[in-house]
């Protein structure tokens, strides 16, 4: 029997039997009424306040990801100022040593010249001419009387002409004297540009040592600013880990590209040495090799940056005694040196199978043998990037370095975006259900709505009969 | 110490990667052509040396090829005109399509036609070939009209296996009675396709010769 037997009463009328079970179904809705109410409005609340409790959780999980994003990417703040201000100090320490270490010789180079251009100066300076002795003598002899002696004439006449004698000499001792003194000041010239230039040197280190100061007080003072923990410092520093992150991730692309070209370079003439036939899952021995040795590059690269402390992937390295890691310097490069030799032979390898195989096809399709001109050029430039590109691919720590730091707290970001989100989406939940239970009771006393007009109808009688027919009606 | 450890685990990845786990046979192709130098079909077989050319350009290294004649017993490894599993090394590979060239040219040149066509012969010797392969794609390739003209006693009604085989006929060609009754044409490829498909393998015919890459599509 089915289920449409069973709920047909009337097999003739089935309208009539759906009336009347549409009527029982009403009867028995009403009936549990208050209890149904109840049931779908505490339902909801159960509901609401798990949505809400759950909301919370997630919240709270995302403020305390966000504390701990905020500490990490201060504490990298915090590393990269005191790096980059160690540095700064560093390059001021090379700067004092190269341009101040030679003050004391320079200061008292500067001394002497001063002494020298101070006993210059006083050679330099004139001393008048002592009048002579006999100036006086002359004096006394000039007042004798002119009496008209001969003797005395011809006295004067000496004496005059000695006079005379005397003062050209005086003069062309002066004139030398003076002469002496221009050659002396001229010498000195030399003396006051060295000491100039030797003012101007120290001049510009000390400027460039105030300038060095001031960039030095900015990194302290960004130092200061991260170690406070402003938000600031976190904003400005999340947001250079987004550059960072983007800029990273462009370049890694190139990256990419130059590995796939190497890649290229050197699946075919791999198959020559591990067989063109084998297959490791679905991909071929060769391709795999070549990839490997592509992968062996990239970490002999990662390990040559670490060693040589360009990057700081791996403490381990970069704590090494300098003469392990120099020995690990040599290691490194001398495998990548091997690696990009072969590579290079691979590559030249790579251009004769393909000719090989292009005579081959041509021959099959009895097809003369095209030699194409300038055919040294493709194999020679093969070889040449199958050479570099694994020097090149050394590179590559640098920006997977800036990748891997930044992406910590880009994957932070995303995650305390999503938990916000899943926050709100519980909090948004919550309220449909403690709104929903109003809905349910109104479609519920909706569907219920003859039970309850005439309940109401039999409520408004009964409130608007006398209370005399009440009371004899109920007793 | 630490460094070392690494840079041997490194190095034994690459041997594992390269030399173990290699799986060459399963993923080879082997082809089989059978050549019907039986009558007036003789003078198709230059087409059928430019097929053998365009797949000697196709095949990969550690790809298996036969070349073999349909004559009036060909059940028979004398009828095989040339075979090869090409080196895994490109250039070996090569010189080995090189020499397998030489010999379907030197064929071609000297074939003479046979009496009889023992088509059922040839399809059971390349069967037993590309079996004995192991390769994990099996073709055979038939060059003929398909009209089957057994000696005297040679017993060739039985049936056959072809399982994983995917047999192509190629250049099927009308006789003239074909013109005559076009049903006589239809029942000879139904017949073995027929054949084909019970034993376990799968029928093609290719009568377009000038689009040679369909030929090993699967």
């Amino acid at each position: 029997m089915s289920m449409k037997e069973l709920l047909t009463i009337w097999p003739d009328s089935p309208a009539l039997s759906m009336l009347v079970w549409v009527l029982l179904l009403v009867t028995i809705l009403y009936l549990a009424r208050t209890p149904a109410h109840q049931a779908i409005k505490s339902s909801s609340r159960i509901l609401s306040r798990a949505f809400r409790l759950a909301s919370r959780a997630v919240l709270i999980a995302a403020g305390r990801l966000e504390r701990r994003n905020r500490d990490v990417l201060l504490a990298f703040g915090l590393d990269a100022a005191e790096e980059s201000a160690t540095r700064e100090c560093q390059r001021m320490d090379v700067a004092i040593r190269r341009d101040l270490s030679s003050y004391p010789a320079m200061n008292r180079k500067v001394m002497e010249m001063v002494a020298k251009i101070d006993n210059d100066y006083n050679c330099g300076s004139e001393v008048p001419p002592e009048p002579a002795s006999w100036i006086n003598a002359v004096s006394s002899v000039a007042k004798i009387r002119a009496t008209g002696d001969t003797q005395v004439a011809k006295m004067l006449a000496d004496i005059k002409v000695n006079i005379d004698t005397e003062h050209r000499g005086a003069i062309a001792e002066y004139r030398k004297s003076n002469s002496a003194r221009h050659a002396i000041l001229e010498k000195m010239a030399p003396s006051w540009r060295e000491t100039a230039q030797m003012l101007t040197s120290v001049d510009k280190a000390v400027k460039d040592l105030t300038v060095r100061t001031e960039v030095i007080d900015k990194k302290v003072d960004e130092f200061e600013t991260i170690r406070n923990g402003t938000d600031k410092a976190a904003r400005t520093l999340a947001s250079s880990s987004m550059t960072q992150f983007v800029v990273s991730g462009l370049v890694l692309l190139v990256a990419l590209g130059g590995a796939a070209i190497n890649f290229n370079l050197i699946a075919l003439p791999m198959s020559e040495m591990v067989g063109g036939g084998s297959f490791i899952g679905p991909y071929k021995t060769s391709d795999i090799a070549a990839m490997v040795i592509i992968m062996v590059e990239a970490a002999m690269g990662l390990y040559l940056m670490e060693a040589l402390r360009i990057t700081k992937l791996f403490p381990v390295i970069g704590t090494m005694n300098d003469k392990t890691r120099f020995r690990m310097i040599i290691v490194t490069f001398s495998i990548l040196f091997i690696l990009a030799s072969v590579e290079a032979s691979l590559a030249y390898m790579r251009d004769q199978i393909a000719a090989d195989m292009q005579a081959l096809r041509q021959s099959l399709v009895a097809v003369d043998a095209v030699v194409p001109v300038g055919s040294w050029i493709p194999t020679a430039g093969q070889m040449v990037m199958g050479f570099i590109l694994p020097f090149a691919l050394t590179f590559v720590a640098i920006p997977l370095e800036s990748f891997i730091q930044s992406s910590r707290t880009v994957i932070g970001v995303a995650a305390l975006g999503t938990l916000r989100v899943t926050a709100f989406t519980l909090r948004l939940f919550s309220s449909i259900a403690r709104n929903i239970s109003r809905l349910l009771v109104s479609l519920y006393d909706l569907l219920i709505f003859p039970a309850l007009f005439f309940d109401r109808l039999v409520r408004t009688h009964l409130l608007h009969a006398p209370i005399g027919e009440t009371k004899g009606r109920i007793s | 110490m630490k460094m070392k450890k690494s840079f041997a685990t490194l190095l034994l990845g690459v041997v594992l990667l390269t030399y173990g786990c290699t799986e060459s046979a399963t993923r080879a192709t082997g082809v089989y052509m059978l050549m019907d130098t039986s009558g007036t079909y003789a003078k198709e077989l230059t087409k059928a040396h430019s097929i053998i050319n365009y797949l000697l350009g196709t095949l990969q290294p550690g790809d298996s090829l036969a070349v073999a004649r349909i004559d009036s017993g060909s059940f028979s490894e004398k009828d095989i005109v040339g075979k090869a599993t090409f080196n895994t090394r490109p250039s070996v590979a090569n010189s080995q399509k090189r020499l397998f060239e030489k010999k379907v040219s030197d064929f071609v040149k000297n074939a003479k036609g046979s009496r009889h066509t023992d088509i059922t012969g040839g399809m059971l010797q390349a069967v037993e070939y590309l079996q004995e392969t192991g390769a994990g794609s099996k073709k055979i390739f038939i060059f003929s009209d398909l009209e089957e003209d057994l000696k005297k006693g040679h017993i060739r009604d039985f049936p056959m296996r072809f399982d994983g085989v995917n047999v192509v006929a190629l250049n099927v060609t009308k006789l003239r009675s074909d013109n005559i009754d076009p049903r006589e044409y239809m029942a000879r490829l139904e017949a073995w396709q027929k054949r084909v498909e019970e034993g376990g393998g799968t029928w093609r015919v290719i009568n377009d010769l000038e689009r040679l890459e369909n030929i090993m599509a699967e």
